[in-house]
């Protein structure tokens, strides 16, 4: 007998279709084109993430023989089954389930940041659902807001659809989420209804990003950008990280995976920057500063030294930095001390660049554009600052940015593309693929092979690196020196490599994490891709097409890299470098704290 | 000769231990402590006239005894020999004292399989269990039959779990047995919820022997080493002899290691609940077991196949294990003779609301509501009239007049309605508005809804508003079919037992009582005189003499009138408080 895949056979809607057993009803209607509407049910397969608490209960149908509807989210199909997603019985189903939801929910759409991306306010639409029955005396569940330094909370838009909860829990482990109170009260909020800031939260946005309503979302720096552009005293320089670049033009109704690199810059700089630079060059930077740091631990490894911590993590990913001084403070030795290429860029801009033009740092304004919420949070962590003035002064995620193009009127798909400015906007590929997994150990083989062999690189593709699969390795030969390599990407499988290195039995010389599923192209400040894989695989897609296309594809032929270190670092891990590039890291462990 | 001195909660509280050390401190004072065994006995079921000192074996029941009354019992009962009348129950028809149990109404139509030990033995003696044939069915199980053959006469009784569903017991076991596992696990569903109800904590605490026998059986037939009983922490008596209940059967080898010298090794643990409602649902207690939060999940998968940690796991409840010894050592055969067709052996209600006799009665399935609530539970109140029956706890529906004759069973409740539940029944009269009673209702389901699907976490909170919307005198005609909409869609797309029934008290109210309703939205008027809102103080001219007692006593100043001149109640000032109507002797003052 082969591995015959077990089948059903079943009607749906008077079609009908057979499917691998246990497939969901509401997948099988998928397949035939019935699209059934829900708003809890989640599903990224390529990235092995579901959620299907049953919960919303939009996605009835009516199954022949069975007493009540069933959840198509979460019911599997059966053999003979009979299912009727569109009766009148399942539709005024779904209205009074849809009309109960909206009755305890606040209705003040015109100033809520998810209007028009808002699935709840789009199902309202599709439902039909004109007035709320009996709103004039519903009592609405309050809760008291909640702010944090890059996300918001407002609970009483929350619809209870868990999607949070279980990027928290299953996808991140980092348990700052899960439900609480009971009843007409139970909402999803971090253990004892502390705020966001008192629990665990790494500020990796997932939650934010999955989150269908205005119950989560980001801390809107847009309203200080636009003032300090106003400020005819304030030169403003901005960032822009590389996977913007591959997800900005979804939020103008191009296709994912549209590169939209030339007209944000022309966009950027209609917007009032005064120079328009590329966190690319960071990229390139932080590759040196790292590069060089693994080769050293690597020799010093090799000539016996047992001091040597490895293997080397990445340092590049705020949340994923926020997750280990929470979860792992006792390994805080053995990522890089290399800055995130966002503060790298930050401390070069308000040093090297700004005695360049000749303009105090008070008086220099850094913005960076982010596909991320914790970089937000970054950029106000107190060592990343001189004197209180911040190396980075504001950061926006891809989905303000767009807003904000959208508000100067700027119409981004007839924008003809520009150049970035030099000299902080010239990068490299490897720059570039920072922004998807694998990308950033990537970019640091192609350099440090170079440096540790003194051989030409023949082939640049590391494509063992490359991938979704959520936990990865492959061993790269370095000219006889076989270097294990190891990727992560979502917090929950960083937290599996970091076990291993631990217990001491994790084997790679180097690690790469990303705290978000996909890398920062599926960062949790991208616009929403409301469930599809598709999505992220396009931008993943787009990013190593740019990558492609680059003249210079190795961050130490980055020639204004070269120029940065003779003119003003000396030479990577050197003094002076360490003292801008580089940062250490802190003991986070929340002790938890009730306040009544 | 013995002294039974019931040990239940309820009579616990009213100073049962007291009776019994002054029972023995007068039986030790005349010389007669090894002639008369005192006995701290589980619930003997007649809490309504707790605390209650049975004499065996005359069967003398005596009712509402103090602690003062144990020098009578012996002086006058034990060496007299002279029953003493005043503590005997007195019928309420026929006003005579009833000189024994097996004469009393109450006890009459009763057949206690689930309770046989209730009321009999002393709980925290684990010899007084075995003298009456306890852990004998587990002998027989472990030396003379296979797991098959156990699954097999359970089947064959037509037993169906007591926990409100009425899933048959013996497919549940074979299901789990069927399930291949390293590990399987038998739970004990003892998360009483219902208000009112509490079979199960009399059941454990009168008879905690009987259960740890049952579930030992059940591992033994599904093939599982662990047992656990999930208990609600407020069920400290019953806690305390489960725990005395487990050491003692460890020490008999009735647990542990080897039971009875065989291969087979069982033990069991508790887990302590914190009280909610919502985890008497399977999936939902057995997460609240693992340590997460305590609301359900959608079946498929059944806890059967994965449960506990994962692993097939068989939840019964604690009536459905207290039965199982029985049926193992008299025969499927027997049981199956008791019962109706689809429902067999039989069931414990817990009697409460207007009823003479508020307790706990088991009687076999198909008894009818009549026989319960008038014979057994001696008729309503203060001769007020019947009005309506809730059965099944809070998720019922309130049965009629028209319903009394309907035997009790499974299928005929639901037929009817309502549902069988974990046995609750609540008696109201002509005293109680039907809209209040549903809204009473929600307000618990609202309370104690998890959250997790909408319709239940806000339909039923929308439903409650509503009902409460229209007991304020503010509903009208068309809320009443918004309020049939809602409750048929929260019962159609609610994910767990709780929503899908939560709404049963509205439907059957709106079914059997819709001119109560009509006379709400319609005509603002509560028929019964309950709702605050649409009721209104008169003062019949006619009856009043004008001595000024209620507009003294009124606290709102709303009553006007001369000495020996006709009173009037200003409506618009009146705060309905009800003080006038009391104080006035010429019985003037009506509710309209």
């Amino acid at each position: 007998m082969g591995k015959m895949m077990e089948t059903v056979r079943l009607t749906i809607d008077n079609k009908e279709i057979e499917v691998p057993k246990g497939t969901t009803i509401y997948k099988a209607a998928k397949q035939l084109g019935i699209e059934i509407p829900t708003l809890c049910y989640l599903h990224l397969d390529d990235l092995n993430i579901e959620n299907k608490p049953g919960g919303c209960r939009i996605c009835v149908a009516e199954v022949q023989g069975r007493r009540n509807l069933a959840p198509t989210c979460s019911t599997n199909c059966e053999n003979g089954m009979v299912v009727k997603t569109h009766t009148t019985r399942v539709l005024n189903a779904r209205r009074t389930v849809m009309e109960f939801i909206l009755s305890d929910h606040p209705t003040d759409c015109l100033v809520c940041p998810k209007s028009g991306t808002c699935e709840l306010q789009n199902m309202a639409h599709l439902l039909g659902i004109r007035e709320i029955p009996g709103a004039e005396y519903a009592e609405m569940s309050k809760y008291k807001p909640d702010t944090s330094p890059s996300i918001i909370r407002d609970l009483d838009k929350c619809i209870m659809c868990r999607r949070c909860e279980m990027m928290c829990n299953d996808v991140q482990t980092v348990g700052a989420l899960s439900a609480v109170n009971r009843g007409f009260m139970a909402a999803v909020a971090p253990a004892f209804e502390q705020n966001l800031e008192h629990s665990t939260c790494t500020y990796c946005g997932q939650c934010v990003a999955v989150c269908p309503t205005g119950a989560l979302t980001e801390v809107d720096h847009t309203p200080e950008v636009l003032r300090a552009l106003a400020d005819p005293t304030k030169t403003v320089i901005v960032q822009t990280a590389p996977a913007v670049r591959a997800a900005l033009g979804e939020a103008f109704g191009m296709a994912p995976g549209t590169l939209v690199t030339g007209k944000m810059v022309a966009a950027l700089r209609a917007l009032g920057f005064d120079y328009v630079f590329d966190t690319d060059f960071g990229a390139d930077l932080t590759i040196m500063e790292e590069g060089t740091e693994l080769l050293d631990r690597i020799k010093r490894h090799l000539s016996g030294d047992t001091t040597v911590r490895l293997p080397l993590l990445t340092s590049c990913c705020p949340g994923w930095v926020n997750f280990f001084e929470e979860y792992f403070p006792d390994l805080k030795d053995v990522p890089s001390s290399a800055k995130s290429p966002q503060q790298m860029f930050g401390a070069i801009a308000k040093s090297y660049f700004a005695e360049k033009i000749k303009v105090d740092r008070e008086n220099l304004v850094v913005v960076s554009i982010m596909p991320c919420l914790a970089k937000k949070y970054e950029c106000q962590r107190e060592e990343f600052s001189v004197n209180g003035n911040r190396d980075v002064d504001y950061s926006i995620s891809t989905r303000e940015l767009a807003a904000f193009i959208k508000q100067a009127n700027l119409d981004l798909n007839n924008l003809e593309d520009e150049e970035f400015d030099a000299p902080l906007g010239e990068s490299t590929g490897a720059g570039v693929i920072f922004g998807a997994t694998g990308g950033v150990i990537e970019a640091a083989c192609r350099t440090a092979y170079e440096m540790y062999t003194g051989k030409k690189l023949d082939r640049i593709d590391f494509t063992e690196l490359r991938g979704l699969e959520g936990v990865r390795s492959a061993t790269i030969d370095f000219d006889g020196l076989p270097l294990n390599i190891g990727i992560a990407h979502g917090l929950g499988n960083a937290r599996k490599l970091l076990d291993d290195v631990r217990s001491g039995k994790s084997q790679f010389h180097a690690i790469e994490v990303m705290a978000c599923p996909g890398g920062c192209i599926g960062g949790g400040g991208q616009p929403a891709h409301h469930g599809n894989s598709e999505i992220i695989k396009a931008r993943a897609a787009a990013i190593y097409r740019e990558d492609n296309k680059k003249p210079l594809r190795k961050s130490h032929e980055n020639p204004f890299i070269i120029k940065l270190y003779e003119e003003y670092l000396g030479h990577p891990n050197s003094e002076k470098a360490h003292h801008l590039l580089h940062t250490r890291y802190f003991d986070k462990k929340k002790k938890v704290i009730v306040k009544q | 000769m013995h002294l039974l001195v019931c040990g239940g909660t309820g009579c616990h509280a009213s100073e049962s231990d007291a009776i019994l050390w002054n029972l023995r401190d007068e039986l030790e004072a005349k010389g007669l402590s090894d002639k008369v065994q005192v006995i701290l006995t589980g619930c003997f079921g007649f809490c309504e006239k707790g605390p209650i000192v049975k004499v065996m074996p005359d069967n003398t029941f005596y009712v509402q005894v103090k602690p003062d009354d144990a020098q009578a019992i012996v002086e006058e009962h034990i060496i007299k020999g002279r029953k003493i009348t005043r503590l005997l129950y007195h019928d309420p028809k026929t006003k005579e004292p009833v000189g024994d149990s097996k004469h009393m109404g109450f006890f009459k139509k009763q057949l206690r399989i689930v309770l046989r030990n209730c009321g009999f033995i002393n709980p925290e003696n684990i010899d007084e269990y075995i003298a009456r044939d306890g852990y004998e069915a587990l002998g027989q199980v472990l030396s003379e039959m296979t797991p098959e053959q156990v699954i097999e006469i359970i089947k064959d009784s037509g037993h169906r779990g007591r926990g409100g569903a009425g899933f048959p017991t013996g497919f549940k076991w074979e299901i789990a047995r069927r399930n291949k596992s390293d590990e399987k696990y038998v739970v004990c569903n003892a998360d009483e919820g219902d208000p009112g109800a509490f079979m199960d904590r009399s059941v454990l605490e009168g008879d905690p022997h009987s259960v740890l026998e049952a579930m030992t059986i059940c591992g033994y037939s599904i093939g599982a080493s662990k047992g656990l009983i999930y208990v609600r922490a407020e069920y400290p008596l019953a806690i305390h002899r489960l725990q005395v209940a487990i050491r003692q059967a460890h020490e008999y080898g009735l647990l542990g290691k080897n039971i009875l010298g065989t291969d087979f090794s069982f033990d069991i643990s508790l887990r302590l609940g914190a009280g909610a409602f919502v985890c008497g649902e399977e999936t939902a207690l057995i997460h609240s077991m693992e340590g997460h939060r305590g609301e359900p999940t959608i079946k498929p998968p059944f806890p059967a196949e994965s449960g506990y940690r994962g692993k097939p796991t068989n939840v019964n409840n604690v009536e459905t294990f207290a039965s199982i010894p029985v049926i193992i050592l008299k025969g499927a055969e027997w049981y199956k003779r008791i019962g109706t067709e689809k429902s067999k052996g039989t069931k414990v209600f817990a009697l409460a609301g207007k009823i003479n006799n508020v307790g706990l009665i088991e009687v076999p399935m198909g008894t009818t509501l009549r026989e319960v609530i008038f014979e057994i539970g001696g008729g309503i109140r203060n001769g007020k009239k019947f009005k309506a029956v809730q059965t099944g706890g809070p998720s019922g529906g309130c049965l009629t007049e028209k319903h009394l004759d309907v035997p009790i069973d499974f299928d005929n409740l639901v037929a009817a309605g309502s549902m069988m539940g974990s046995g609750g029944m609540i008696v109201m009269d002509e005293d109680d508005c039907m809209v209040s009673v549903a809204k009473y209702f929600l307000d618990f389901t609202v309370e104690e809804s998890c959250g997790k699907c909408s319709p239940c976490r806000i339909g039923n909170k929308r439903l409650y508003e509503l009902l409460n919307h229209i007991c304020e005198g503010k509903g009208n005609v068309s809320d009443l079919d918004r309020l049939r909409n809602m409750s048929l869609v929260i019962k159609d797309t609610s994910l767990c037992g709780l929503g899908q029934t939560s709404p049963n008290p509205v439907l059957s109210t709106l079914d059997n009582f819709m001119d109560e309703y009509i006379a709400h939205v319609r005509d603002k008027k509560c028929p019964a005189g309950k709702c605050k809102d649409l009721m209104e103080y008169y003062i019949i001219p006619e009856n009043c003499v004008g001595c000024t007692a209620c507009a003294r006593v009124c606290p709102v100043n709303a009553i006007s009138g001369e000495r020996k001149e006709i009173h009037y109640i200003n409506p618009e000032v009146c705060i309905k408080c009800g003080a006038c109507m009391e104080k006035c002797k010429f019985d003037a003052i009506i509710i309209r």
